[in-house]
């Protein structure tokens, strides 16, 4: 058995080490750690209940609205305020687009550029790979990222920055856009749909969210110019549908609140037997046994958080949510499996939640929210308020939840006299990247990384890249 | 990340059409593990040229001023070690926002990571490496304060220490680049007839000025936030989302981030450089003298009432 530690692991959010204990060029265990703690839990213990609207969302300078959001939610639960319909529309319309931008930047910038690695080289799509998708010089990012930036301009019209506003209130947005606004906005969004048709996809938005079974990929795979299907041909060749399965069950807490309820639903997915259904979101531990803190309650809405270096056993400043005592997987997975997407169903009863599930479902995800974008920006009713006015907040324990790109975040807090008297932050890769519990049981890219066979290359065995990129992590958030 | 929106093809490109080599970024580049390991330990034994370190991130002391609340992942040693051991070897060193500059939000009470800024702490400078650091170029620690700074700041700075263009001239007395501290916030304010006349909102989205009631310090921050759009034509005040003077030292210390907190019902902090006898004798004269337009739009989520110049009558 030998003990490989492979960090910096970069190309994901924030601060990652993994460690592999490998026998005979297999996995045997993996423990994923998050090392860096910052303490935002005790930053907002004592303040004013709305800091956490300024503060939260510095947890992390990708995540910041989502952050935002599930504070300001939190804020609603303890107030009797009905949010402005044109607030809860302009919040998902900056939402989104904070979630396409990192869905994107995982793909161009995360992701792809492993496959033009030298270790690829005797591939037959190698040198095409390397031309477009390399780090920082690929031809792709030429145009990928004007995109991004071009999309996050929706920020600057809603929001007046981004990351890190104010803008995100418990009753809506603090910016009413006017006609002006509104159409600005929209040929934001054209123009966004263009390069999603010309360059990711090569086909209309329509097209890609009507694929329904792995054939349909397939075809598409041979059919269309794209980005998109020059991934797919590559995931083909390197098996990707068979790398990296996860703990098969799928959590989504409901995403993108609007007048109508939430865009995709909440559920909690068994992949193994295909049920679905309500997610005991009031069934949620977090178990310290493995990360660097000190006991504390298990139940989030009376937990603290304070740290412990020398905590015998701990690897991570990350505890281990679990859910009805399991391990589960949250993320652009989760959400459109738990939503019925007809490829997603498909591409999980053919081999489970993998890597090729995952950036399946986060692209598929992108053209499903640009065209979300583009019905809520038509539902902006002219004239009517974007923001409801605070109401006194009750006392008490209150808990919010939003869906960050990620997947599953929340926010639980306690208000006594409009003071901050308790704050506890689970984040989406605080899930998909815990660490182990007290039974030993492992958390899900753990449990994603065991049984790999890295041969003779160890810790440079490119499978390890892809499995662990394929979560899209966000570091910072973690453990905050 | 918040520089990756730079240029009309990308910041990549826009980085190589100044020759600069990005020699490894922790969420950009493909070497990763070993690889990267490999590349600090060529810049720290002098064998690769550094020409600039970028850190952003406060740097953590704690606990016990081991630094261990944020070891850099693989190489068992603390960002505050590896801050110490790289930046003696760096041309210029710039801290990109106000954690790594200042401290930053971790460094809010009760401190709980003991953090500071590279070369301050709070007001005060220290910090990680020290009031008598100097890069190897002359220069103390460049601070693109800011939380988030915008990504003009950071290239504009990079570039203009690249060609040789930045001096100590430069720099602000805290070390922040005056390409953006020359200015203040509030400058080019989109609510600036609501600030001359103090016609002032009272409730989140209201069009009024947002000093007197909703917690704005864009008259005391600096930053040329409202002289250049950030996402294409935003800043905070525009969207009604208050100053918090994020590229202050210190900025996290406030409490109740959208009130203004008052005495005998004047604002606390006033504008920097005002006299408080003529900030209060102009605000009550000011006030007297508000259009109704002014007034009446300055509660309201939406313009309610157009300007109708004289000057414009139409003719019959």
């Amino acid at each position: 058995m030998s003990r490989i530690i492979v960090g910096p692991f970069n190309r994901v959010e924030g601060d990652l080490e993994v460690t592999l204990d490998v026998e005979n060029g297999v996995v045997r265990e993996a423990r994923v750690s998050a090392s860096l703690y910052r303490g935002f839990e005790q930053l907002l213990l004592g303040r004013p209940a709305a800091d956490a609207l300024a503060i939260a969302p510095r947890i992390c300078g990708i995540c910041s609205v989502s952050q935002s959001l599930a504070a300001a939610a939190v804020l609603r639960a303890a107030q009797p305020i009905a949010p402005a319909p044109n607030g809860l529309l302009a919040t998902n319309i900056a939402h989104a687009a904070e979630n396409i931008a990192d869905h994107l930047t995982h793909f161009y910038v995360f992701f792809m550029p492993d496959f033009a690695r030298a270790a690829y080289a005797g591939r037959p799509w190698h040198a095409a790979a390397e031309a477009r998708f390399k780090a920082v010089s690929g031809a792709a990012l030429r145009e990928a990222l004007p995109a991004r930036a071009r999309l996050l301009e929706t920020m600057g019209l809603i929001a007046g920055k981004w990351p890190h506003s104010l803008a995100f209130r418990a009753g809506g947005v603090t910016r009413a856009l006017a006609l002006g606004d509104e159409m600005r906005l929209r040929a934001l969004l054209a123009d966004f749909r263009g390069f999603l048709e010309r360059t990711l996809f090569a086909a209309p938005l329509e097209a890609v969210t009507a694929l329904s079974t792995i054939e349909e990929l397939d075809r598409f795979a041979d059919s269309a110019a794209g980005d998109f299907a020059a991934f797919l041909r590559i995931a083909r060749d390197l098996r990707l549908e068979e790398m990296g399965r996860g703990p098969g069950l799928l959590l989504s807490s409901g995403a993108y609140f609007g007048p109508e309820g939430h865009r995709f639903p909440a559920g909690l997915l068994d992949t193994k037997t295909g049920g679905l259904r309500e997610p005991p979101l009031d069934h949620i531990e977090e178990d310290v046994s493995h990360a660097y803190m000190r006991d504390t309650a298990a139940d989030p809405a009376l937990s603290d958080t304070l740290p412990d270096i020398h905590r015998e056993g701990a690897y991570s400043f990350a505890k281990a949510p679990r859910l009805e005592g399991r391990a589960v997987e949250v993320g652009a997975l989760a959400r459109q499996a738990v939503a019925g997407h007809p490829l997603i169903r498909d591409l999980l009863a053919g081999g489970g939640s993998t890597v090729l599930a995952r950036i399946v479902a986060r692209v598929l995800e992108i053209a499903l929210l640009a065209q979300a974008m583009e019905d809520w920006t038509r539902a902006l009713a002219p004239s009517e308020p974007y923001c409801a006015p605070d109401a006194p907040l009750a006392d008490g324990a209150f808990v919010g939840f939003v869906e960050a790109a990620r997947g599953t975040l929340g926010h639980w807090a306690s208000f006594r006299d409009g003071q901050i008297e308790r704050y506890q932050i689970i984040a989406p890769t605080t899930w998909n990247f815990s660490p182990r519990d007290a039974a030993g049981a492992p958390g899900p890219l753990e449990q994603a990384l065991a049984g790999l066979c890295v041969g003779e290359d160890g810790a440079t065995n490119v499978a390890v890249q892809h499995i662990v990129r394929s979560f899209d992590p966000c570091m910072v958030c973690t453990a905050h | 990340m918040a520089a990756l929106e730079r240029g009309a093809s990308g910041w990549f490109e826009e980085l190589r059409g100044f020759g600069i080599r990005l020699l490894w970024h922790p969420s950009v580049s493909e070497e990763t593990g070993e690889e990267a390991r490999a590349i600090l330990a060529r810049v720290e034994s002098g064998e690769e040229r550094l020409g600039a370190l970028c850190i952003e991130g406060s740097i953590l002391h704690g606990p016990e001023g081991t630094g261990l609340f944020n070891k850099l992942s693989g190489t068992g040693r603390s960002m505050l070690d590896w801050a110490r051991a790289l930046a003696p070897r760096a041309d210029y060193c710039v801290a990109v926002g106000s954690c790594a500059a200042f401290g930053g939000v971790p460094a809010g009470a009760p401190d709980p990571t003991d953090a500071s800024g590279l070369q301050y702490s709070g007001v005060d400078m220290g910090g990680a490496l020290g009031p008598d650091y100097r890069s190897v170029k002359g220069l103390p620690v460049v601070n693109v304060s800011g939380c988030a700074p915008h990504p003009g700041w950071i290239m504009e700075t990079l570039l203009a220490l690249s060609l040789g263009r930045f001096t100590q001239a430069d720099m602000d007395d805290y070390g922040r680049p005056r390409i953006f501290a020359d200015h203040l916030a509030h400058h080019g304010c989109s609510r600036n007839e609501f600030y001359e006349f103090k016609a002032s909102a009272e409730d989140v989205s209201e069009r009024g000025c947002l000093m007197e009631h909703l917690g704005c310090k864009a008259t005391q921050a600096v930053g040329d936030c409202n002289q250049r759009a950030w996402n294409g034509g935003g800043s905070c005040t525009q969207a009604g989302s208050t100053c918090i003077a994020c590229t202050s030292p210190g900025f996290e210390a406030t409490r109740g981030f959208h009130r203004t907190p008052k005495i005998g019902g004047i604002p606390v902090g006033l504008p920097l450089d005002m006299p408080k006898a003529w900030f209060v004798a102009l605000a009550a004269l000011s006030k007297s003298a508000t259009p109704k337009r002014v007034r009446e739009n300055a509660r309201s989520d939406h313009v309610v009432r157009a300007p109708t110049p004289g000057a414009e009558k139409k003719k019959p």
